[in-house]
């Protein structure tokens, strides 16, 4: 019987460089717990280094100057709300779907103290409900202007639906700051290989950085720019030493050798004239120059073996999930994907919007090479449950997007024309086999 | 073959899904020598089966094709042998997503029923993790110990035929989750928190009905468990079609010889045969009646003891 035996069932207690989670209500926010670094929150400033040591899921108050501190534990006999018998004060703090605060909550939460500041709730363990609160997370700490709205409820149908499990190789493509992907390690689990394509310069994972996975998760995090994907399939993709703007390698080295002549030869003619701190403060320009040049050849070469290694993963056609999740045309996107990817395996497209998805379907039943497409949407509803107030609150629909799903199958190799029935096995020589056998 | 690993390759004794064509599969064993009737015809293992490629595309014997898939735990819900009411993958997923669930979590869920989350959990959880199934109807327990086996997953799982309220789950403080589908969750909470560890972890319990989603939050209110919520997910499927809609005919305008302006006012294509009198539109409607109601998902926390 295999027991967990990468978690320990430890207190884990809030250190410094840890990722974690504010909440207040139905707020969330990630940030990294860092040494006398301001954070802003719910139009506050304060400082998380008194959180350090201390437990996930602990309430902090903030103090004037912005310094944490511990706020006590809530008592489940205490009763603030006098109107409803039976109803316990954690509601109205922790559940902030449930109701509004109403006049009498908010004096109630004064007289406990709160002089008119807020409380930061919780800071909980970062795993926890980052997900669940997507939309909101988003809004909070990713900047950008034009932002993807993905639903937590249509993310868990991305993850479910690709089938995403330790050991695959997935592909992915995401404008979600890094978001779907850093969700599709965490059920990889570092186990297999992730190979995130990007289009333009390189691969945005600031959502990715906050999940805080161990090092060892990285080395199963490839990229590969979409600008080479053609490439790729024709057999022309280049990979030998040169840096990733196809810049000859030579011409570079001419230039550092030519420094170094330069270095050589300064000295000698300056010898004589020159001051020697002025001398010092040349040859440690050089050196310097020197250095950039070797950091830049050693980044170059870097990047140059990161191309070859997502390069070699993808070049077997064999990958095991394809996630598209972005704010491209998903119809390009997809059937130029889809050739990395082996046969009977899912893939999954989200989209805000309906009708991109919609050629996609058209696109892929009229070439085949995929079986049970779906184009759906989820409805989410949200339900206050308390004693003779138990009530729906809340509909999500529509803003959610949509997502196309399906497993692709070996591609035909002669199409036929009637492309409409190729989804439906056809018994075409039943009859023919029927007369010649009489 | 396994539920919870991929392979490229079909061998004697894989359960693979055969595709027939739209919303039509089956599961079958493979069988060196056995064969499988299909409406298309029969399907010989030995030759069509072992040694091809999952996704393949196999000619059955009386001319028609399927195409052979390799086995997910979504294909399996949609598949599998009912014994009970089962869990849908739009359900599966949340509660995946909402217990955090990942490789190597220790996960506790009873009932077994037909396991479809059971196989669902199992993948989710691989290589590290464990699942610990707990079925208090004992032919069921057995049906889905057998599955197990048959799916290579049986080292990820551990049923216990007892009843969970009584009973518990058989392990305690090693559990980061738990998940409840019997019809009195509320007395299985006390249980339910000695299963997890001390760090913490999280609960989601199923319910067809309101009723017992009120008894089972008091209950988690009462054992100290926190970010109570209930929510509901349905999913809509979207039916994509081409459809054909007629141009309407306003007699012959001035000054121009057909009516192939009025196609151009529309920006579709022309639908062909029809001498410009109508388009063609893709459209994706929403079913006449959504997916109904499967149940409630209620979700908490189980705090860091002190």
């Amino acid at each position: 019987m295999a027991e967990s035996v990468n978690d320990s069932d430890a207190e884990s207690r809030i250190s410094f460089g840890d990722y974690v989670v504010l909440k207040r209500g139905d707020v969330f926010k990630s940030v990294q717990v860092e040494n006398k670094k301001k954070v802003i929150f719910e139009k506050q400033w304060f400082f998380l280094d008194n959180a350090v040591g201390q437990l996930f899921g602990t309430r902090f108050e903030i103090e004037a100057g912005g310094s944490l501190k511990l706020k006590a534990a809530k008592h489940s006999g205490d009763s603030l709300d006098s109107k409803e018998a039976g109803q316990d004060n954690r509601h109205i703090l922790d559940d902030g779907k449930s109701q509004k605060l109403t006049r009498d909550d908010i004096e109630t939460l004064k007289e406990q103290g709160l002089k008119g500041q807020e409380i930061v709730q919780q800071l909980i363990d970062n795993s926890t409900t980052f997900k669940d609160k997507t939309e909101f997370a988003q809004e909070k700490y990713i900047k950008k202007k034009k932002k993807n709205h993905l639903r937590y409820d249509t993310l868990a149908q991305i993850l479910t639906l690709g089938n995403i499990h330790a050991g695959s190789k997935i592909l992915v493509f995401e404008t979600c700051a890094g978001l779907v992907l850093g969700s599709v390690m965490e059920r990889m689990g570092g186990f297999g290989s992730v190979i995130q394509m990007y289009p333009g310069g390189g691969p945005t994972r600031a959502g990715m950085e906050s999940f805080g996975f161990p090092s060892h998760f990285h080395e199963t995090l490839h990229e590969f720019p979409l600008c080479k994907v053609n490439a790729l399939l024709a057999g022309t993709l280049d990979l030998s030493e040169k840096d990733a703007d196809g810049n000859r390698r030579s011409e570079s080295s001419q230039e550092t050798s030519g420094v170094s002549e330069e270095r050589s030869s300064e000295p000698q003619s300056m010898e004589v004239s020159v001051d020697p701190q002025e001398e010092m403060r040349r040859v440690e320009r050089e050196r310097l120059r020197e250095q950039k040049a070797q950091e830049k050849k050693v980044k170059m070469e870097e990047k140059r073996k990161k191309l070859a290694s997502a390069a070699a993963l993808l070049e077997g056609r064999n990958a095991d999930g394809l996630v598209i999740a972005s704010r491209f045309h998903p119809c390009p996107v997809l059937m130029g994907l889809l050739k990395f990817i082996a046969p009977s395996r899912p893939f999954v497209v989200y989209c805000q919007y309906r009708e991109p998805l919609i050629e996609c379907y058209t696109k892929l039943r009229e070439q085949g090479g995929a079986i049970s497409l779906r184009l759906t949407d989820s409805w989410l509803r949200h339900y206050q449950v308390l004693p003779n107030r138990t009530h729906p609150v809340l509909l999500m629909s529509g803003g959610g997007g949509y997502l196309l799903s399906g497993t692709t199958v070996a591609a035909d190799a002669a199409k036929t024309r009637n492309q409409q029935k190729s989804e439906e096995p056809v018994a075409k020589r039943l009859k023919l086999d029927e007369i010649s056998s009489a | 073959m396994s539920f919870a690993e991929y392979s490229e390759i079909i061998q004697e004794g894989d359960v693979v899904i055969i595709f027939l064509g739209h919303e039509s599969m089956m599961p079958i064993k493979v069988q060196s020598g056995a064969q499988t009737q299909t409406r298309y015809g029969a399907i010989r293992h030995s030759s069509d089966l072992i040694g091809q490629r999952f996704g393949s595309k196999v000619t059955c014997s009386k001319g028609g094709w399927v195409y052979v898939l390799h086995p997910t735990p979504e294909l399996w819900t949609v598949n599998l042998p009912h014994r009970t009411q089962i869990l849908y993958t739009t359900d599966i997923a949340n509660i995946t997503l909402m217990l955090e669930l990942k490789p190597g979590s220790v996960v506790c869920e009873s009932g077994t029923g037909s396991g479809s989350l059971s196989h669902s959990i199992i993948r989710t959880i691989a290589p590290t993790g464990h699942l610990h199934t707990v079925e208090f109807h004992a032919q069921r327990a057995e049906k889905a110990m057998q599955e197990f086996k048959e799916h290579k997953v049986s080292h990820l799982v551990t049923v216990r035929n007892q009843d969970v309220c009584k009973d518990g789950f058989g392990i305690t403080g090693i559990a980061d989750a738990v998940f409840l589908d019997i019809p009195s969750p509320w007395e299985a909470i006390t249980h339910a928190k000695s299963a997890m560890k001390r760090k913490g972890g999280r609960l989601c319990s199923f319910s067809p009905c309101i009723e017992q989603v009120q008894r089972t939050c008091e209950a988690l209110l009462d054992h100290g468990f926190e970010e109570i919520c209930t929510l509901e997910v349905l999913l809509r499927v979207h039916d994509v079609r081409a459809i054909n809609l007629p141009l309407p005919d306003f007699g012959p305008e001035e000054g121009s010889a057909d009516s192939s302006q009025m196609a151009s006012d529309v920006s579709q294509e022309v639908a062909p045969n029809t001498g410009n009198t109508s388009v063609i539109c893709r459209t994706a409607t929403p079913p006449r009646e959504m997916a109904g109601h499967t149940g409630y998902l209620t979700f908490a926390t189980k705090p860091q003891c002190e």
